[in-house]
């Protein structure tokens, strides 16, 4: 049959699986890092998972069986559960999830469940949203750097345009009003018609949480082209350390003809580390947007066991008070390892507060102050040093030398023999020129078996 | 004052996701005054949802039977391991039961490969993400009528794709013609749409009747010389009363050479034979590589839980427990559906001879005050107010024939079902009257 009987979103890229950042995960999987069969192994750490906390979420499941086994004081309640599709959703997890919402953000702002919109993942809530509010060939505005993910997930099946809203390391990446308007007319030039603004705050991959001011010139900034405002909180639970996490819900708080352009995603992939369950949700006063969104999640309902499940749980205040504090208190204590490790070696972070992950600084480490330059550190980090972490420019970051490293998916002991791994090839000089090669180390003891693998992976290979 | 006019898309706006269509005001009439035995007696009984309660028993027996199945026992990793997993590839051992449980259904005829299942947060997901994958926006997909009112919001409203109808009719029982085929090519043509594939639902929901094989080969033979798609929604599958009645396009396309078979792609979801639509497993079936990885990457939008996917891959592997549930749900649909058709012959209603689904297809031609859509939407609205049964009126699965209703029976209990046909008796004899 003529291949080209497929569609034109079949045939093309935009779902960006060629990218580097889903490229290192592929060589990840042909050879994970194990410390007992495969020590040799590239480490994983180009992957946003909260893997802290599950002690914490399995010992509740072992006092309350009852929730996973359908069970309800003493009822079976397997054909109810079964029989629920309805894509207003299970009202108990509904309510379970507003509340938990409200209290992840310090209970400032209350959440109405009848504003909540069920979505299997943020991946499909942010996807849905944009087929809300754009018309194929219209654009929103993204701070860069970004989420990879938003490419496909924003542009694939929609047709939607993402533009950038340029940030850059002199001021710490933050939003400015000349920024905004940059954007904006960039929009123009291209003769796209701008909808709204997205923004991911707690930042991915920056780590950093918007400001107040950044949060004001942004509700200021959508409220003046008359556009709406997605902000994706799906980190909002991993806020470890000062400044604290404002949601955008608290900043527009008493503001006027502000409420029907904000629109909330959350999930809890990362603050539960619960990626698999697929739970992920809208929230939004805009009662046409619950409306067609509502309609619209049909192609991607949570199910009704899981809701199950996951009412309960969110429902047990003293669960989620203790968990949300002991969350914090571990990412903080991974986060600051991680730093302290990377100081060490001389490598800088941008200083984060949230989410999983460091921007981290490796601009002295380039060969040339170029993406090439960025490039060719990036698979020396992952063939040779066995690291795979991702590069700045598949976040659309302006500037080379910026890498995404996660810190909460791995062991303690994993994260030493990373930082280990990646001083000793600081050391051995083989990067940059700032550094002194007076005492490299003979290079043969560097020539791995991916460093072979390094002149294949260089032709395009077919998937 | 609050402005309140920042525009949402048009998608957002329009009624293209038609749920204004009375198979869905039915429902709302039902949600607003529902019938229940003990509390409300002369509620309205819900006969327009294709939802399969006859065999639940043995799935709770089943589970009594396997607690650990449920949850993820005491091994530490087994939770965090299962929560973690997002892979769109789904779960291996998940995968190779759904193929195992097709397999089953099909009588071990076809040979289903897990490496070419995908999986849907339900077939409403898989049929949409075929859309996406075979049709650019103002194409057209050739669909039988009467069909599913879903696929008017499933296959169109974000993917920009036409439905051209492929009408059938009573005069032989609503089989699917080459004539027809040819007809409706021919009108997409004028209207300068390119036809980029046909989808079948077999066995056929609203007709409740598994296409015979002689059709299903001149269906293969017609896309194969248009050189278009075939999708093939399989999800009443293992709800055709005897199995051996049951044809899929596997099995056709097992025959036949590799060109063909990559234009044929099968949906099957647990929604339907297992009574799970809750649980939103669906699957698609492709023969073609291509079609199966950018499937995959698609359904990143639309995942399975993992918490479902090991629940659900326990149980279909027990090939002793699904050869009894199959043999037992089609069972006790044969003899629902026996019943139904007794007690309306008896009211003098006829149905279309069927031998699958929850459901029959009636007709009330005899009934109308009119033979037009209005006719039959007057009596549509009558049965729901006066008779208290929500049913669904043929329209609104685009049969071009008036007074035609499908009617489900595997939704409620045997005693409700007796309640509703001994209305459907009433009203009848009284209209005759009238």
């Amino acid at each position: 049959m003529n291949q080209k009987l497929l569609s034109r979103k079949a045939a093309c890229n935009i779902h960006g699986q060629d990218s580097s950042y889903f490229l290192g995960w592929q060589e990840y999987e042909k050879n994970p890092y194990d410390p007992i069969t495969n020590q040799t192994g590239i480490v994983q750490m180009g992957l946003a998972e909260n893997q802290l906390c599950f002690d914490l979420i399995e010992s509740w499941l072992e006092n309350h069986p009852d929730p996973a086994a359908f069970k309800k004081d003493g009822a079976l309640l397997f054909r109810e559960l079964a029989l629920f599709q309805d894509y207003h959703g299970l009202p108990a997890f509904k309510g379970a999830l507003a509340k938990y919402m409200g209290e992840v953000r310090g209970n400032k702002v209350a959440f109405d469940p009848n504003r909540l919109v069920l979505t299997a993942g943020a991946t499909s809530a942010n996807e849905t949203l944009m087929f809300c509010l754009a018309e194929p060939g219209e654009a929103f505005l993204l701070p860069t750097p970004y989420y990879p993910g938003f490419d496909r997930d924003l542009k694939w099946r929609t047709g939607a345009e993402i533009v950038p809203i340029h940030c850059s390391s002199s001021n710490g990446f933050r939003i400015t009003k000349p920024a905004l308007e940059a954007a904006y007319q960039d929009a123009k030039k291209r003769s796209l018609r701008v909808k709204g603004v997205l923004v991911t705050n707690p930042s991915n991959p920056l780590g950093t949480t918007l400001t107040r001011y950044e949060l004001d010139i942004l509700v200021d900034f959508v409220v003046a082209k008359d556009i709406h405002l997605i902000s994706d909180e799906i980190y909002s639970g991993t806020n470890f350390d000062s400044p604290g996490f404002i949601s955008i819900a608290e900043a527009t708080k008493g503001r006027d003809n502000v409420s029907h352009r904000i629109h909330i995603v959350c999930s809890l992939s990362k603050d539960l580390g619960l990626p698999g369950f697929r739970v992920g949700a809208i929230y939004s006063e805009n009662e046409a947007v619950v409306s067609a969104a509502t309609k619209m999640s049909s192609f991607g309902m949570v199910s009704s066991q899981t809701q199950y499940l996951l009412a309960a749980l969110l429902s047990d205040k003293e669960f989620t008070d203790k968990y949300l504090l002991e969350n914090q208190k571990r990412l903080k204590e991974r986060h600051d390892m991680l730093v302290e490790g990377l100081r060490r070696i001389g490598i800088g972070c941008l200083k984060g507060s949230a989410a999983l992950f460091c921007w981290v600084d490796m601009r002295h480490l380039l060969k040339s102050n170029t993406f090439k330059g960025e490039m060719e550190l990036w698979k020396k980090i992952v063939y040779q040093v066995g690291l795979n972490i991702s590069p700045g420019s598949s976040c659309h970051c302006d500037e080379p030398g910026w890498f995404r490293v996660c810190f909460a998916n791995m062991s303690e002991d994993t994260l030493t023999l990373a930082m280990q791994r990646l001083k000793s090839f600081v050391d051995s000089g083989d990067c940059g020129s700032n550094h002194d090669s007076g005492h490299q180390r003979p290079r043969k003891q560097f020539l791995t078996k991916w460093v072979l693998r390094l002149s294949s992976t260089d032709r395009k290979s077919e998937r | 004052m609050a402005k309140k006019g920042v525009p949402l898309s048009e998608m957002a706006t329009a009624d293209t996701h038609g749920e204004d269509s009375p198979y869905f005001a039915g429902w709302k009439a039902y949600d607003e005054d529902p019938y229940d035995a003990a509390s409300n007696p002369s509620g309205v009984i819900q006969m327009g949802l294709a939802e399969n309660q006859v065999s639940f028993d043995l799935l709770e027996d089943y589970l009594e039977q396997h607690p650990q199945e449920f949850g993820w026992g005491c091994g530490i990793s087994s939770f965090r391991e299962n929560a973690l997993f997002q892979d769109y590839h789904g779960l291996q051992t998940f995968r190779r039961a759904v193929a195992l449980f097709m397999e089953q259904i099909r009588g071990g005829r076809t040979q289903f490969d897990p490496e070419h299942i995908v999986l849907t947060a339900g077939a409403t997901a898989a049929n949409e993400l075929l859309s996406f994958i075979l049709a650019d926006p103002g194409d057209g997909l050739l669909i039988p009528t009467p069909y599913y009112p879903g696929f008017d919001r499933d296959l169109r409203w974000r993917t920009g794709v036409n439905i051209i109808p492929v009408h059938c009719n009573s005069s032989n029982g609503f089989q699917i013609t080459l004539r027809a085929l040819e007809d409706a090519c021919t009108g997409a043509e004028s209207m300068k749409v390119r036809v980029k594939g046909f989808l079948l639902t077999n066995p056929s929901n609203p007709l409740g009747v598994a296409i015979t094989r002689p059709i299903l080969e001149e269906i293969l033979d017609f896309v194969s010389q248009k050189d278009i798609h075939l999708i093939s929604d399989e999800i009443y599958s293992g709800s055709v009363f005897s199995s051996d009645e049951f044809v899929s396009m596997a099995e056709i396309v097992e025959a036949r050479g590799h060109e063909e078979r990559e234009r044929v792609h099968i949906v099957y979801s647990l929604s339907k034979d297992l009574g799970l639509p809750g649980y939103r497993v669906g699957t698609i079936y492709s023969y073609n590589d291509q079609v199966v990885t950018t499937a995959r990457r698609m359904s990143s939008f639309t995942l399975v839980s993992s918490q479902t996917q090991k629940m659900l891959a326990s149980m279909l592997s027990d090939k002793e427990f699904t050869k009894n549930y199959l043999r037992t749900n089609r069972e006790r649909l044969k003899k629902r559906y026996e019943f139904v058709v007794e007690r309306l012959s008896n009211a003098g209603i006829r149905c279309l001879r069927g031998n699958a689904g929850l459901f029959c297809w009636m007709n009330l031609g005899e009934l109308l005050e009119e033979p037009t859509v209005e006719g039959e939407l007057s009596l549509w609205n009558l049965i729901l107010h006066e008779a208290k049964l929500n049913i669904s009126p043929g329209s609104s699965c685009h049969c071009l024939e008036a007074g035609w209703f499908r009617v489900c029976f595997a939704n409620m209990s045997q005693q409700t079902l007796e309640v509703a046909l001994r209305r459907m008796k009433d009203f009848t004899e009284k209209m005759k009257e009238g």
